[in-house]
């Protein structure tokens, strides 16, 4: 894959700053002391071993999770139990899921355009043109007027992140989105998530696909035990791992 | 079939001769081994031999011309006796020559059915149906409506504020400006008309004489209380399935106290007590129909059936489908309407259906505080001492009709089941 200039993001504004962050679920201690700024246009990969945090992290971006401890500010809004506050953020915050959630009832078009209009209160023509365009970005547009269960599981995912896309979010959070795919289907998924880094779009991903994370990524994450152990540019942190924990991570899943 | 098929293209060979036609499925599906014989054969015997002896008694030997029931005795089914006493069977007690009007009326609430099963009528035709309907039927089987002032308010403040709210991001400031007119209007005029300020003034349609509910009977009744109490426990029993699974545990405790308590009692005791007990809660003056209280007792009971069924259909929905409604912005309401529920009732068509198949036919219990449906006024037909003896004629005639009613019912969910999951589905 082409190697990319590293940029310099110093003087990028931040989408999303965390602060000192702690979860709990029960006794367990899932996320401890997260700090995390996430500027304009980076793309940040996240990965550790199972239980590490890393789906729980993401998932307090857009108040999934509640945080009981530290600070969120996403886009300039502070997330609070404010229900406004919360459906705001949401608004611009698209969300991909490892078991896709398309919604089983609906045909794809509808899928798209059901948030936008209803959400948005964006009239339903221009809701389905946003649509269709969208649907031609990940292609399959042919498949507009299908449902969910007629699709695999590859053009699912690519019609989830449409639909994400469709209420033209500025940050875009992916939890593990090939890991339920067929390994044929990873490619197509990948493809197009590849397509939307290089245009520009703010995304934090859950993922194990390292070739991605070369690909396309400014800041790879290593979590383990609910902590970030290791954040650095994805040649160094493959080339040289610095914490014993990511160098073991590293060479379980690199070296088969 | 020919030899010159296209090379790669397998071969189809026909099913042996023994395998197809009529023949082979008798072979396959009733004689397939020798004990499969055997209970076929047995069976065959059995079945004809008990509808054979019903056919002699239902129809060979029937009786449908016996003036009185001395002239049927000794001889096969007395259908006489339905000639004899189908109107008040079917209408009970109403005045005998007004009977056309509950004639009327049952075939407006059909009609009314007949439409509401029709997808194409779920929006606000639905609300016109039902409108129109209701004031067919209930001036059919009153004569009389007389609507009062404050009902024409109320129903200004409802539509002015619902519309307000639900059309506020689509309609433009001209309709806007309407709705807000129509709910000062309503507001206002109810104030003054509790005031004492507006007169009791009321519109009176009376083109007939007034037939109480007491007199009513036989299958309006049954369709009136059947169809309304289901038409109401439907959307009660959402709002108490939803308020089970809501967050706040006030609004939970309520609704699982509700439906527990109703659960835990028989139905015949909850129309009991709003035919006996309600009255002496209420001070003295105030009442209420017995029917109408009959009617709301059945609404209360099956909203809180209909409720754990709607509560199955939404503990079977996977979490990612309320995740990926959140995700994406859905306020509470929008993601119950739009995701949550089109989905949980798809699920719950079938035990739901077998709900309301069994409050159809629970409305007989009303006979309880003194209301006549249609199975208790086939009863009353037994009791004509001209007419001793022929239970069997009244019940099989009876069950026939509910037979006709629930197994529409039954073919219709069938229907509906297939059509909504039309496309889901590979």
């Amino acid at each position: 894959m082409a190697a990319k200039a590293v940029r310099d993001l110093s003087n990028i504004p931040s989408v999303i700053e965390m602060r000192a962050v702690n979860k709990w679920f029960g006794q367990f201690h899932v996320l401890s002391d997260i700090n995390l700024d996430v500027k304009e246009g980076e793309k940040i990969v996240i990965c550790g071993p199972s239980g590490s945090g890393k789906s729980t992290l993401i998932r307090c971006i857009n108040r999934l999770e509640e945080h009981q401890a530290g600070d969120i500010v996403v886009d300039g809004v502070t997330l609070s139990n404010d229900v406004k506050n919360i459906e705001a953020i949401r608004r611009e915050v698209g969300m991909v899921f490892q078991s896709f959630n398309l919604f089983p009832h609906l045909t794809i078009l509808e899928n798209l355009t059901l948030a936008p209009i209803w959400v948005k209160k964006m009239p339903k023509k221009d809701a389905e043109e946003i649509a269709m365009g969208l649907l031609n970005r990940v292609r399959i547009p042919e498949q507009a007027l299908k449902y969910p269960g007629q699709l695999s599981g590859g053009q699912q995912q690519r019609v989830a992140i449409a639909r994400a896309l469709c209420m033209q979010p500025k940050v875009m959070l992916f939890d593990e989105p090939t890991s339920s795919l067929d390994p044929e289907m990873v490619k197509e998924v990948l493809d197009v998530m590849i397509e939307l880094a290089g245009e520009g779009m703010t995304m934090l991903v859950v993922t194990h696909e390292m070739g991605f994370a070369r690909a396309v990524a400014d800041r790879v994450i290593f979590m383990d035990f609910g902590e970030i152990v290791e954040q650095n540019e994805p040649e160094e942190f493959f080339a040289n791992p610095k914490n014993e924990r990511t160098k073991l991570f590293l060479s379980q899943i690199l070296h088969h | 079939m020919t030899d010159s098929l296209p090379t790669g293209e397998r071969r189809q060979l026909a099913p042996p001769l023994i395998e197809r036609g009529a023949l082979g499925w008798m072979r396959r599906n009733l004689f397939s081994s020798w004990a499969n014989g055997i209970i076929t054969v047995v069976l065959v015997v059995f079945v004809g031999s008990i509808l054979s002896s019903f056919l002699e008694w239902a129809v060979f030997t029937a009786n449908v011309t016996a003036a009185t029931g001395s002239e049927c005795h000794g001889q096969g089914a007395c259908w006489a006796l339905i000639v004899e006493k189908y109107r008040l069977i079917f209408f009970g007690t109403f005045p005998y020559e007004q009977q056309w009007r509950p004639l009327v009326a049952s075939i407006t609430l059909l009609a009314m059915l007949v439409m509401t099963s029709d997808r194409r009528m779920w929006n606000w035709r639905l609300l016109v149906i039902w409108s129109v309907g209701s004031f067919i039927t209930f001036l059919m089987m009153f004569g009389q409506i007389h609507i009062p002032l404050s009902l024409f308010l109320a129903i200004a403040l409802l539509v002015g504020g619902v519309g307000m709210s639900l059309r506020k991001a689509i309609a433009d400031a001209g309709e806007m400006n309407a709705y807000r007119t129509l709910a000062a209007i309503g507001l206002i005029g109810l104030a003054l008309r509790i005031a004492g300020i507006l007169p009791a003034w009321s519109l009176d349609i009376a083109p007939l004489s007034y037939v109480e509910t007491g007199l009513w009977g036989g299958i309006p009744v049954t369709l009136i209380l059947a169809s309304y109490g289901l038409v109401f426990a439907f959307p009660y029993g959402i709002l108490l399935a939803l308020g089970r699974r809501s967050d706040l545990p006030l609004i939970r405790a309520l609704c699982v106290g509700f439906i527990e308590l109703i659960r835990g009692v028989p139905l015949i005791s909850l129309l009991i007590m709003a035919s006996v007990m309600l009255p002496l809660f209420l001070p003295s003056g105030v009442t209420f129909d017995k029917f109408l209280r009959a009617q709301v007792a059945i609404i209360l009971f099956a909203g809180a059936y209909i409720a754990e069924v709607i509560r199955g259909g939404l503990q079977s929905l996977p979490k990612g489908q309320y995740e990926a409604a959140e995700a994406l912005g859905f306020n509470y309401v929008q993601k119950t309407a739009l995701i949550i529920l089109p989905q949980a009732l798809r699920v719950v068509i079938p035990p739901l259906i077998n709900t309301f198949l069994g409050f159809f036919k629970d409305t007989s219990l009303v006979l309880i505080i003194g209301i006549f449906d249609f199975l208790n006024t086939a009863n009353q037909a037994l009791v004509d001492p001209n007419w001793a003896g022929f239970p069997a004629e009244i019940y099989m005639f009876a069950a026939l009709i509910y037979f006709i009613f629930c197994y529409s019912v039954s073919r219709y969910s069938k229907h509906l089941e297939v059509e909504l999951n039309r496309g889901t589905r590979h």
